[in-house]
């Protein structure tokens, strides 16, 4: 509940904060600050140490998974705004504070996601999430592509959010309630009984998350809106706003799943081979950056899917290992993206020769994306494939999964290539030492997680 | 605790080569620190070591274990002897960057010294693939003209094979009863014959892409031909091994059954990729095409031998490891040098060396012979078992792997007959002093040759407790 009500109110305080003050570095810093405050409340609430607690009727419930989760999209979101601060400013119109203000209702409704009982709750967060993104998308006014981005993504959510709404009502129909209960077994075949209602309604369930996370067949929006928001938004979008996402996808099905029988396996199967192929072969042939890496975290989101497979505590180490390390990741690549004057690979070539360390830290991060060990991003698709084969999937499915991280490998390193081995002058904007420092710390951070990964659990669990 | 030096060695002279820039002083850092770790590996040769080991991922129980037994430390001795000589053999010649280039190479030997000592299955993983990580810039920076193409294949074949083989690991881990990555649980995991039929091909398929074999083998000729030499020698000496080591410290133990099951089909294609590379290579005018065939079919020899699971085999194999390391070193040496004082590898355009450089072509033709496995020279011990073997296998296959010695006759005696002798060409002519280093080198290398030829005896007893842990229940 802390994180709920802190986040609220500071979006509050920072919506009003222009009456403070009108620079735009002091907005900056208020923001960091009360990101601060929101983590340590959240770790007060993870500790036991000060909890605001108020009967919710069972609507929302703390665990520790999701307190846990919390933790993480916030220090991820903290890590962000601290590289970004600059760019953010830059996008736009004197308008930094209230980018901060939708920041922290965003963050309002990952911490109703990582929460939820029930599935009003479920709605209310995933609406809360989704606004603020519309106006994130089309914050840049004076861009067409910009606008074309945000309608379109306001369009299609709306009817997501329609597909979710009908799929909840379904679920109500069968069991006559919003909670996430236990599927009714019966005592004598010991099998879950199967209800018309229920699995039409989980089944529009489904789709309604895939189209949140970005999987296909729903993830046409996701390389236009990508591409048409502000690279810094963009950034946090297919970060810390996806990974939200899949934790409240994980959270439903986790108990639900059971419901559906063994169809869930097979629509599950379709969806996860449907998103690792046309993420991972489209993104091949991009030539913008920015757009490979929209396809890319389509192509990764197949990969997150797995988790869904079993509803052990492999599962949940997995996708959280995942969530840090695709994000890490993928902000350190759009942290740089922004520097750059185009998007175009070419833009990249002989990078390596004019900025040795930028172009070291971009390979550090195409690398952790690519599973390549020593990096974070290896042991997040170790404890995914453990966790798979943990759960009882085919081993046909891993072998999938294999044969696609290795066409990922083909395109992150285009990127690679570009930089180190294609002679050009890069078209990049200015970057001081501090920017690099940033970059510094997400780069450690991933090869900390690549020799460690456990430094990530003992806080899971202690 | 000693082992740990053939990892640290290597890796912090690396590390102080990326702030040098000093040309002198960049190759004697690389040389020293080559040579260092060679006296490391006499040392562990000559005396008894124990295990490094400590604990690494707790929380998965994967343990940083190295070990070195006589397999271990054969490959160890050619990977401490192969990076010193390429150093010294390499030293004159123009490279931009060399302390960058230099830096790469020492990585790429700590990866190899960590594939080789890894008793741990994931930490084997990890050293598998940061070998080939530095091999992969060190190709596409400095290598041919189609480099990038080709190395990037290279890289993704191996990738690709390497994540099959993480998936074997995760499938036996996740039976074994103490959830270990160890050598010794892995072998006991609780998995059902099918099971262990499918980590069998999982494995198979990463060692068999590395060394390579027959139809997997499209990435090395291109490889070999566009890395600059220095790489390449690292790549057909020592890297290929990898896959050899491989099938004797993992696959012959852990899956015993299996290993026997698919024993025929495995000979057979080695023997057809042996008749094929070496019909290939009697076709080719490029030198370095010509030493990546014939390298192609001496590692399908081995696994052949190999995979007749006869102690005499697997005898003949170990010692090949290392006699096929020296022999090719030495051959890319001499084609180095040749390609770096005339500027072709073609072999039309080359001839009569001889009578430029005598001592050159004298040490081509030692090592011409130590590659066609003539008596007295170091690789006829090893072929001689491994024949032995793949005789008591099956004499049909045995005979049709025996062409291959003739067939390496023809396209060896061709090259020193093209290279070496007849009248002095145009490029040939521009030859000019001899590389007092490299001749050096290939002088040292060529009294291995013989030494270990005409006795061998050291070599069956640094391998000898690997024979008995195979072979003696």
């Amino acid at each position: 509940m802390n994180a709920i009500i802190v986040s609220t109110l500071l979006g509050v305080v920072m919506m009003f904060c222009s009456w403070i003050t009108t620079s735009a570095k002091a907005q900056r810093n208020i923001g960091l600050v009360g990101m601060l405050i929101l983590i340590v409340a959240n770790l007060a609430q993870l500790k036991g140490w000060w909890v605001i607690d108020f009967d919710t009727k069972g609507m929302l419930a703390f665990n520790q998974i999701g307190l846990f989760a919390n933790m993480t999209l916030f220090i991820l979101t903290f890590l962000y705004l601290w590289i970004n601060g600059e760019e953010i400013e830059k996008v736009g119109n004197n308008h930094t504070a209230d980018y901060y203000a939708i920041f922290f209702f965003i963050l309002c409704g990952v911490s109703v996601l990582t929460s939820f009982d029930n599935l009003l709750m479920l709605f209310i967060g995933i609406e809360i999430l989704s606004i603020p993104l519309y106006i994130l998308t089309g914050s840049d006014k004076k861009n067409l592509l910009s606008n074309e981005a945000s309608l379109k993504y306001f369009l299609m959510g709306s009817f997501s959010t329609g597909i979710l709404l009908l799929g909840i009502t379904f679920i109500y129909g069968a069991t006559g309630s919003f909670h996430l209960t236990m599927p009714v077994i019966n005592p004598t075949t010991h099998m879950v009984t199967e209800h018309f209602l229920m699995s039409a309604g989980l089944i529009l369930l489904f789709a309604s998350m895939n189209f949140k996370v970005s999987a296909a067949p729903f993830h046409f929006w996701t390389p236009d809106v990508y591409d048409g928001a502000p690279t810094v938004f963009t950034s946090f979008m297919a970060t810390i706003v996806k990974a939200a996402g899949f934790i409240a996808f994980i959270k439903v099905f986790e108990t639900q799943r059971m419901a559906l029988g063994f169809t869930w396996y097979i629509i599950l199967s379709f969806v996860i081979v449907a998103t690792l192929l046309i993420g991972n072969i489209t993104a091949v042939f991009q030539r913008s950056v920015k757009r490979m890496l929209a396809y890319s975290s389509i192509a990764q989101a197949g990969f997150m899917l797995f988790a869904l497979y079993g509803n052990s505590i492999f599962n949940t180490e997995a996708i959280l290992l995942y969530i840090v390390a695709y994000s890490l990741a993928t902000i350190g690549l759009f942290a740089v993206l922004v520097k750059m004057k185009d998007y175009s690979f070419e833009s990249f070539n002989g990078l390596a020769k004019q900025h040795p360390v930028l172009a070291f830290l971009t390979t550090l991060f195409l690398f952790s994306l690519a599973g390549i060990p020593l990096t974070a991003g290896f042991f997040a698709k170790y404890y995914m494939l453990n966790a798979l084969l943990t759960a009882g999937a085919g081993l046909w499915l891993l072998i999938v999964a294999i044969l696609f991280a290795a066409v990922s490998v083909f395109y992150y390193f285009k990127l690679v290539q570009a930089m180190y081995f294609t002679p050009g002058t890069p078209a990049i904007n200015e970057i001081d030492k501090k920017y690099e420092f940033k970059l510094w710390v997400l780069a450690v951070i991933i090869l900390l997680l690549g020799v460690f990964p456990s430094l990530l659990f003992n806080y899971l669990y202690f | 605790m000693f082992l740990l030096l053939f990892l640290l060695i290597p890796i912090f002279a690396a590390i102080a080569l990326l702030f040098i820039k000093k040309e002198q002083s960049v190759n004697l850092i690389a040389i020293g620190s080559g040579l260092l770790t060679l006296l490391g590996a006499l040392h562990i040769i000559l005396n008894k070591t124990g295990n490094y080991d400590a604990s690494w991922l707790p929380i998965l129980n994967s343990r940083f274990l190295l070990q070195a037994d006589g397999l271990a430390k054969i490959l160890i001795l050619l990977t401490a002897i192969s990076f010193p000589a390429i150093f010294i053999a390499t030293s004159n010649n123009k490279t931009n960057q060399k302390n960058v280039f230099l830096s790469l190479m020492l990585l790429t030997q700590a990866g190899l010294m960590g594939v080789f000592l890894a008793g741990d299955a994931l930490l084997f993983y990890f050293f598998w693939e940061l070998a080939l990580i530095p091999v992969y810039f060190l190709c596409s920076i400095w290598g041919g003209e189609k480099r990038i193409a080709v190395t990037f294949k290279f890289f993704i074949y191996t990738f690709l094979g390497s994540l099959f083989m993480l998936i074997g690991i995760i499938l036996l881990y996740s039976n074994t009863a103490d959830h270990s990555f160890l050598i010794e649980s892995l072998k006991h995991a609780n998995v059902s014959p099918a099971q262990s039929a499918t980590a069998f091909a999982l494995f198979f398929i990463a060692f068999a892409i590395k060394m390579p074999i027959f139809p997997l083998h499209t990435w090395q000729p291109d490889a070999y031909e566009q890395s600059p030499t220095a790489v390449t020698m690292v790549l057909s000496a020592v890297m290929v091994k990898m896959g050899l080591y491989g099938i004797i410290r993992w696959l012959m133990p852990l899956f015993p059954t299996a290993f026997l099951a698919h024993a025929n089909m495995v000979v057979i294609l080695s023997v057809i990729g042996i008749l094929y590379a070496s019909f290939i290579a009697i076709r080719q005018d490029d030198m370095k095409r010509l030493i990546a065939y014939s390298s192609i079919a001496h590692i399908g020899l081995m696994n052949a031998a190999l995979f007749t699971h006869n102690q005499v085999g697997v005898q003949g194999a170990l010692i090949q490891l290392f006699s096929h390391g020296v022999n090719v070193l030495g051959l890319w040496i001499i084609a180095d040098i040749i390609e770096q004082q005339t500027g072709t590898r073609s072999m039309k355009a080359l001839g009569g060396i001889a009578k430029k450089q005598p001592t050159l072509a004298i040490l081509l033709v030692g090592f011409a012979f130590a590659n066609i496995a003539l008596p007295l020279t170091n690789a006829f011990v090893g072929e001689f078992l491994m024949f032995n073997s793949l005789f008591q296998f099956n004499p049909w296959i045995a005979a049709a792997a025996g062409v291959s010695v003739v067939l390496a006759a023809i396209y060896t005696l061709n090259m020193v007959q093209k290279v070496a002798y007849g009248e002095v060409s145009e490029a040939t002519n521009l030859m000019t002093a001899p590389n007092k280093n490299a001749q050096a080198v290939l002088i040292v290398l060529l009294v291995i040759v013989f030494v270990t030829g005409v006795y061998p005896q050291p070599l069956f007893d640094v391998t000898a407790d690997t024979l008995k842990q195979l072979f003696v229940k």
